[in-house]
Formats: structure tokens, sequence, C-alpha cells
């Protein structure tokens, strides 16, 4: 019987495989940041255990970092300790450190990839849920607790369940205006925020292999939040293409040698999923959560579900969330007026998410009623963007350019959305909460943003694209 | 390094019949910037037991004070979300040496196991029968035995048995850690590391 993609990488990294245990799982390169890593530190110490491959690891300070005069001292307190906390562990134990004002410094998922870090066929962990962006390149990437990333600190590899193997398909052509972004979030929709956990999900059919890395990234970024382990999509040549002359990617005849080796790397015709689903492109529109996870998402023109529609026992908590988010049974959420709009986040914060982005706002201005914050993924989009003078059209357009990092995605930073304020987010989540205390998200793809800041409420990119093609 | 066993406890519980309660409702993110693993259950669903003046929510059971006990219990796909494990330590750090649902988080329930707190995953069925027991009689006890693998409203004797991982059930029922455990089998990890050394 064939193998699954997901198969060939896990078995090429098993170093340990024992009945009844886990298996242990070899690490190639594990992603550490600020906020999960003081903890695991502490216990090496207390262990008197060095870091096993410190050549393996790569540290950025990313989640808490201000996005404005990041030359600056960190002015919030207990932000700035918990990155000199960083730095000074990552001097102790030998780790190399993309910090502040490196110039490869930047969200933890946008980085990887952008330095060639992350290529096919690769394990990589980090001490956050959304490490599931790297598997776009055909490898096997998941999000780790603190007790994990200590044992990658202390033995370069995780004991891990094999967990089962669900294949989603997406077949057909996208419509104007729908792009990535939708597809996931249309995908979790149908399948709820719970549909995926115990499963690597691997992306295939025609639309998945339309997509950029850009976008691809995107779809895997956001497994986590229908619960998979991890997301991965086969390897091809646009893969090949992006990690092309990167920074860290293999070169001359390891480069050779290295895409012999990719292009094997595919779910063979016969091999098993212990899940197959299947959606159609054309049925997907510009989406837009109106809940309080991201699996609570509708096309645009759609409605908010009433409460009737679900079980008994759901009501309570379908509820709740409505009314944490201020919205009424069978609400329309199209030209409801909004208050902020952020585009950034490791689900869109990439080059050409921020291309797409300055297109289409080039020559319009932001309405009056909100702000706008552009937050580039990494040092190096920024600086490209600077480069390909989007920040002027950013400016014009009253969408000021950000300094690299987590930003309003969750708000550990001054980046918070203030209470009972509507933000149209180009993030990953919207739980109560998570971008400032009684925040309300609606996440939404960068188009989509992008549109609602221009007419200052939420809109149907469609109707734009519309207007275009008349004149 | 060894962790806290966990055989068997009998205790009242806290019911919150809430689904897809995600780690940032656990532990908000603007309280993760501690750089131990201790003091987080004060933070514990803080929007949800405080106000923005840092007021108690008389609302929020956890401030009801007929409710109290070691095992939490909540609707299903708890913990959801981010990876982040303080949201474990902060359940543990609080006082609760079990979380009872109908359905896991995957990472959440790792980190869970990583830190002597068990996650204890029940049919629907039984979860409303807890939650049924817990409002008719907010004194109602629950037992829950890791080494039979058993959890029981003692007042009915209804009992469901559960699932769990029997490396990880050694681990808790002996205070293992996973760090130890691949420690011991470092040649192994050198070995792959370079299959061609001698
Ligand atoms: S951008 Fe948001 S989701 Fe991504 S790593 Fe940062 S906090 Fe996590």
């Amino acid at each position: 019987m064939g193998q699954t993609l997901f198969d060939k990488i896990w078995d090429a990294h098993v170093v340990s495989s024992n009945e009844g245990f886990p298996d242990i799982l070899y690490i190639d390169t594990h992603f550490i940041h600020e906020v999960t890593s003081p903890q695991a530190f502490d216990g090496l110490r207390q262990r008197g255990l060095p870091v096993f491959r410190p050549k393996q690891t790569v540290a950025t300070a990313d989640h808490n970092v201000p996005t404005w005069n990041q030359h600056l001292p960190i002015k919030e307190e207990l932000s700035r300790y918990q990155v000199d906390m960083l730095t000074k562990n990552c001097a102790e134990f030998g780790i190399e450190l993309y910090g502040l004002g490196h110039p490869f410094q930047g969200i933890v998922h946008v980085i990887g990839p952008e330095l060639g870090i992350t290529r096919p066929g690769g394990t990589y962990v980090c001490g956050d849920s959304h490490t599931s962006t790297h598997g776009a390149f055909g490898a096997i990437a998941f999000g780790i607790g603190t007790s994990q990333v200590e044992q990658v600190m202390a033995t370069q590899c995780l004991l891990q369940q094999r967990p089962k193997r669900m294949k989603i398909e997406v077949n057909g052509k996208l419509q104007k205006g729908v792009g990535a972004k939708d597809i996931i979030l249309y995908i979790i929709a149908q399948i709820s925020a719970a549909g995926g956990t115990g499963y690597a999900v691997e992306y295939a059919g025609d639309t998945i292999r339309s997509l950029s890395m850009e976008g691809r990234m995107t779809i895997c970024n956001m497994s986590i939040e229908m619960g998979a382990r991890c997301g991965l999509i086969a390897p091809d040549e646009t893969t090949i293409n992006y990690v092309k002359g990167r920074e860290f990617a293999p070169k001359g005849e390891e480069w050779d040698k290295a895409v012999a080796y990719w292009e094997t790397l595919y779910s063979d015709d016969d091999a098993e999923f212990d899940s197959v689903l299947s959606f159609r492109a054309e049925d997907i529109e510009p989406m837009i959560t109106y809940g309080t996870n991201p699996g609570m998402g509708i096309g645009v023109t759609q409605h908010v579900p009433e409460t009737a529609s679900f079980e008994a026992k759901e009501q309570g908590s379908y509820k709740k969330a409505l009314e944490y988010m201020g919205l009424h049974d069978d609400e329309q959420l199209l030209g409801k007026p909004i208050d902020y709009v952020f585009i950034g986040s490791c689900t869109n914060s990439r080059i050409e998410d921020l291309r797409q982005v300055a297109e289409f706002v080039k020559g319009k201005h932001k309405a009056d009623n909100v702000t706008v914050w552009v937050v580039p993924g990494s040092k190096q989009v920024q600086e490209q963007a600077i480069r390909e003078g989007l920040d002027k059209v950013f400016d014009a357009a009253g969408f000021p350019l950000r300094e690299p990092g987590c930003s309003a995605c969750l708000g550990m930073n001054e980046d918070k959305i203030p209470a009972g304020k509507y933000c149209v987010s180009t993030s990953n989540r919207n739980f109560e909460g998570r971008q400032g205390p009684n925040s309300r998200t609606f996440l939404a793809s960068p188009l989509t943003a992008a549109a609602s800041a221009i007419t200052g409420k939420v809109t149907d990119i469609r109707e734009f694209l519309k207007e275009k093609e008349l004149v | 390094m060894a962790t806290k066993i966990f055989k068997h406890i009998q205790t009242s519980v806290v019911p919150l019949p809430i689904e897809n309660i995600d780690t940032d409702q656990i532990i908000p993110a603007r309280f993760l910037k501690a750089t131990t693993r201790e003091g987080f259950g004060n933070n514990l669903f803080r929007d949800w037991r405080f106000d923005e003046n840092d007021n108690p929510k008389t609302d929020f059971i956890l401030n009801n004070p007929n409710y109290s006990g070691k095992i939490l219990v909540a609707g299903k796909n708890f913990g959801c979300g981010s990876s982040r494990e303080h949201a474990a330590w902060a359940i543990a750090d609080y006082g609760f040496d079990a979380v009872v649902s109908s359905f896991f988080a995957d990472i959440f329930k790792g980190n869970a196991l990583n830190n002597g707190l068990l996650p204890v995953q029940v049919s629907e069925d039984f979860l409303k029968k807890i939650f049924d027991a817990v409002f008719a009689d907010e004194h109602a006890v629950i037992e829950i035995d890791l080494v039979d693998q058993f959890i029981k409203i003692v007042a009915t004797g209804e009992k469901e048995s559960f699932e769990v991982n029997p490396y990880k059930k050694a681990c808790m029922t002996n205070g293992y850690d996973d760090i130890d455990y691949i420690l011991s089998k470092k040649e192994l990890i050198t070995e792959f590391e370079n299959p061609l050394a001698p």
C-alpha cells in the first residue's frame, strides 16, 4: 500500500518507536520566541542540561514587541523583561537570536520560510500553535507547549503519538476577490473549530495547487483553528522556486540533492487517509466570521445563524458568543460600521499580502471612522515594502505601515482594540478578548479588510471589483 | 525530574457548561508575561471572573462560594486555540487536579498531562449526567481513578471508563517525565543524526 506524504516525512524522522509508547520524533529546527521559552530555559538550568543542538534552534522576539519606534527601549516593563530574558537565555545557551533591530527579526512563522530555514520534508516545532504554517512547504510542523519546548531543547526530539491523516481537497476556479484566507475560513466554517482534531491534514486539489506559497502558508497556518495537529501541502515547482536562493537554503550540490529528495514527497495514489473531504472553489464567497471562534464564519452576504438552528445544548454557548459580539440572530454583517482594521499576523502579513492591499487601496482613502494598522510580518517584509514604495501608497490611504511583530493579533503589546469596538482583522483568532479586553473581531481576508477600511463598514470586495470592470 | 503524582481523587466539582473554551479565556495573553510557572491561577478565566476594575463578577461560577472542588467540568472542545501551557499551569495553580469534558483540544491535552493535570474525556451523555448532578446538588462528589481508568458520580454510582495513553498513565501515576525517558535513549538520537558514524 502507498504512503501519505505525512507518513513519508514522519517515518524519515522516527528515532525510536516502541509499542505502547509515543514515537521519538527528530526535530530538524526548533523555533523559539520570548513568551513560551523562559520556563523551558529554567527547566534546563534546574536539570543542569545544555541545549542539545543550539545550531538547530532559531530565536526571535515577536509576540511582545512594540510595532512603533522599535529602536527605543520597550516601554512596558514586563514585555521588556521578557524580551531581555530571551536575549540573556540565548546568549547563555549559544542560540542565534534575531532580536529587535536584527534584519531577520519578525514573526516566527514568517521568518522561517523567508530565510529558507523551512524546507520540504523537514520537521519543525515551536511553542506557538500556528507553527502549522510551515507545513505549506510539505513539512511536518506543529505547535507545542513549554514542557515540550524544554524537551526539544534538551534532546532535539519530541515524544509524539502519530496523528490520523485527513485529506481536504479543493477543486475548481475561485471567484474574483476570493483568496486563500477565504478558502480556509470556509473550510473551518464547514467542519467547525474542532473538526480536524487529532488529524494531520493534507490540502490537495487544483485550487490549492494554483496558490502561491504565501497563499498556501495562509491555509496551513489556520489548520489549528479546526483543531488539526498540523496541515501540509505536497511540494511542487512553486515550493522549490520559493525556497531557491534564500539565505539558508541549500546551495550547489546540496541543492540538487535536496530537490531530488523533495520530488519524492507526495502522497502515493493508493495512500489511505482516515478521512477525506472535498470542497468546490466556486462555492466559496469572501468570508467573514461573526462569532468567537474561527468556525463561526459565513459568506459576507449571508446572515448570522439563528439560535434556534442549533441543538439545545449548544444554544447557551451560541447566545453568549452573539451577546459578546453585540450581534443578534439573522443579522447581516454587510454594511455594519466598524472601528478598526488590522492587516497583519502570521496569517496575512507577507509581502504578497501587502502588495495586494497596496494595489487595491492606491488612490483611495480610509473612512474617517476607521483606524487602520498595517503590521508587516518581518523586518525583511517591511524593507521590501518600502523598497517597492508600498509605504507611500499606504500613507496616502491613511494605512500607516508599522514595524514587525504579532501586534493586534493577540494584543500583548500596546496594539489593542478597545473594549466594544469592532475590528476587521486578517489574523486567525476571534476569541473573546483576543485583540484586547472585550474587543470584537471579524476575521477576513486582506482584501475584505482593506475594502472595509475604505468604506468604514463590512464590505463585499466583489462590489469594488465589479466597478473596476465597468470602467 | 519528578512531576506530580496522580492516582485517584474524590471531590466536589466546579461546573462550567460552556463549549469551545479557548486558552485565551483560560488565561488571556496579557498575563503571559511572567517568566516562571507559578502564580497563573490568580488570572485563571480572568475576564470572566473579574470586571475591568478587577472586581469579581458575582455571576461567574468560580466566584460562587457554593461551588468548589478539585475537578473542573466543562463543555466540549475544551482548551482549543493557542498552545500556551500557561493555560494548564493556571488551572493547576488554581487548585484543580483534573478537567472533565466531552472533547479536548490536542495541544491542551498534552500540556495538561505534562503538568500532572488529568484531562478526562467522557461521553456527551455522561457529561450531561455530571452537570445535572452538580446543578441538583452543588456538593455532588465525583470520583476519578486513573489506575483503573474510571470516573464515577458517587451518589448514584453511575460510572464510565475513560481512555488514557498507557505511557502517559505510567508517567502520571509514577511522577516520571518525558525528558527523562528521551534522555535514556540518547545514543539512538546521535545515531539517527549520523548513521554513518562508526
Ligand atoms: S501573529 Fe498571532 S497567531 Fe501568529 S505567532 Fe503571533 S500571536 Fe501567534
